[in-house]
């Protein structure tokens, strides 16, 4: 019983510190008369109409102040955190619009499911350039590693989270990937690993020093 | 024929049309006000306001594939639905459901019948409901034995312990305010309250009417007390193996005894279809069957289900007592 006795003293505490409501429940009594005097006490008291008050209240306040928490999903949709890892955007430089991606390998190379294949040859300056570039969502578990790794910011990932599909493999080619051409103004870095969403302050409550 | 047989005819589709359409769009309502009471939508997309979705259900279970269990016994698994459907429309038989009118007589072959409020007036009523009611336990007893499913059996252990127990309360429930009218008709118990709210007999027996209710909810299988398909600890009860259209019945019947509750309730209790001031007396009673149904819904959102263990206890060591003593001083009342 200590340990109970200790977690009631811990409780006391943290009601001086922070602004918990603790319910008083009173003993509970587990047979004989006191539990069926509790029985009464509790159905006679307001607890039960306490309770269809609050869903009618809510039933009201559905019906008539649209307060609602349904996303209605394949019409509304919730907009997603930035640092979201969905399906992989290749992007292209923004001055030249070539793409960014330079052969390296590395994103192939710690991919830890290996659903990374990729071909590369030298063009005709001498560069090197990727004739061939293909991952398989089938496999990827959206790690990020491969964005993660990218030493040029090609490859990275983007917001596209709707991938259900009747088969297992789901390919996509480099082409599939790369920004297109008109859209180079409105392509967006990835702000990746451990940035915060714009709206963090918000989301986030403040940590307690004493707890 | 003459005139009332061919209105009673006429009554009973009515009532099996309109009852069935009830029980279907029942189960819209009760998805819609749920829903509200937990901040959602409900269905929305079957039709302006997801109004469709009876029909999209209804089609869904028709063709659905009937599965019988392989260790089923075949003929008590087919069986059980229709029982349950059935005694919950035999019950209506009884029931004062719409004002009772006359066919004009313009109408080929059904002019000029008469449409009774009660398909049969029978002059002990309550009594009737009360028992065709109780037979319905047969439904989900010999579905949840027959489909060879432990779930099913548990299900239909506690449809016997759960229904058994709750008549009692019930029948002991409904005795005070027979005792107070001295009759079994439930146009008896209408005419007795004919003269304004004061008379309901609401008034003079408030504990019956809320036994009454708890004892009601107990039997139509409405939380807090839905032990038979609790889906948390027995997977669906007595229904687990059912599918498609046997288990619309269970579906049906179960709608439609929700109704045949709050009908007693608001005949018994509430002043039944007498005029009040200047409201039509069946608009009213519309509204009391309405508000009692709601009743079972709004329960369904604010309250949790009780253990079995527990409502065995409330039965017998609460209710059963408390209908004990209430019949007892309602005698004493009666005979001073
Ligand atoms: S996210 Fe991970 S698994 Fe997917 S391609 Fe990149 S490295 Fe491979
Ligand atoms: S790591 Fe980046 S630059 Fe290197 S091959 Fe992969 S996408 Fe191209």
């Amino acid at each position: 019983m200590a340990h109970i006795e200790e977690h009631k003293d811990t409780q006391a505490i943290q009601r001086e510190k922070q602004n918990y409501i603790m319910l008083d429940l009173g003993k509970t009594p587990q047979f004989g008369i006191p539990a069926f005097i509790q029985v009464v006490k509790r159905s006679l008291s307001r607890e039960l109409l306490k309770g269809l008050g609050v869903t009618f209240r809510e039933m009201i306040n559905a019906l008539f102040k649209g307060k609602l928490h349904t996303t209605q999903y394949p019409f509304e949709k919730l907009p997603i955190a930035p640092r979201y890892r969905a399906i992989h955007e290749m992007l292209r430089l923004l001055e030249s619009g070539h793409y960014r991606c330079i052969g390296c390998g590395l994103c192939e190379k710690i991919c830890i499911s290996n659903c990374i294949a990729m071909e590369t040859r030298y063009d005709e300056n001498q560069r090197k350039e990727v004739s061939e570039y293909t991952i398989n969502f089938g496999r990827c578990i959206f790690c990020g590693y491969c964005a993660e790794v990218c030493p040029e910011l090609a490859i990275v990932h983007g917001g596209r989270y709707e991938n259900a599909s009747e088969q297992r493999a789901g390919f996509s080619l480099f082409e599939d990937m790369l920004t297109p051409i008109d859209k180079l103004k409105e392509q967006n870095e990835f702000a990746g690993f451990g940035s915060i969403s714009p709206n963090a302050d918000e989301n986030i409550k403040k940590t307690p020093l004493a707890y | 024929m003459d005139a009332l047989t061919i209105g009673t005819i006429i009554k009973i589709l009515i009532i099996l049309a309109i009852v069935s359409a009830i029980a279907g769009f029942g189960t819209y309502i009760e998805r819609k006000v749920l829903a509200f009471m937990q901040r959602r939508l409900g269905p929305m997309h079957v039709g302006p306001y997801g109004l469709l979705q009876i029909a999209a259900d209804g089609i869904k279970l028709f063709t659905k594939e009937d599965i019988i269990p392989q260790n089923a016994n075949k003929f008590i698994f087919s069986l059980a639905p229709v029982i349950t459907a059935a005694t919950a429309f035999i019950a209506m038989a009884a029931l004062p459901l719409f004002p009772t009118f006359t066919i004009p007589e313009f109408l080929p072959l059904i002019g000029g019948a008469i449409v009774p409020s009660i398909v049969a007036d029978i002059n002990i009523g309550i009594l009737f409901i009360l028992g065709i009611m109780a037979a319905g336990l047969y439904g989900p007893l010999l579905a949840g034995m027959a489909q060879s499913n432990k779930w099913g059996i548990i299900g239909s252990a506690r449809t016997a312990v759960q229904f058994l127990s709750y008549e009692v309360v019930t029948g002991l429930s409904v005795l005070a305010p027979i005792m107070l009218v001295g009759s079994l008709s439930l146009i008896d118990f209408n005419d007795a309250q004919a003269s304004g709210i004061g008379s309901w007999l609401i008034w003079q027996q408030p504990i019956a009417f809320v036994l009454f209710l708890i004892a009601g909810f107990a039997e139509t299988n409405r939380t807090p007390f839905d032990l038979l398909e609790h889906e948390a600890e027995i997977i669906s009860g007595y229904v687990t193996e059912y599918s498609g259209l046997r288990w619309g019945m269970f579906f049906i019947g179960e709608y439609a005894n929700m109704i045949t509750i709050s009908v007693i309730a608001a005949v018994v209790f509430c002043g039944g279809y007498n005029d009040l001031w200047f409201i039509s007396g069946w608009l009213l009673f519309v509204l009391k069957v309405i508000f009692f149904f709601f009743l079972m819904l709004w329960v369904r959102a604010a309250w949790p289900h009780v253990r079995p263990d527990q409502m065995m206890w409330l039965c017998w060591k609460v209710l059963m007592p408390l209908a004990v003593i209430n019949i007892v001083i309602t005698g004493i009342v009666v005979m001073l």
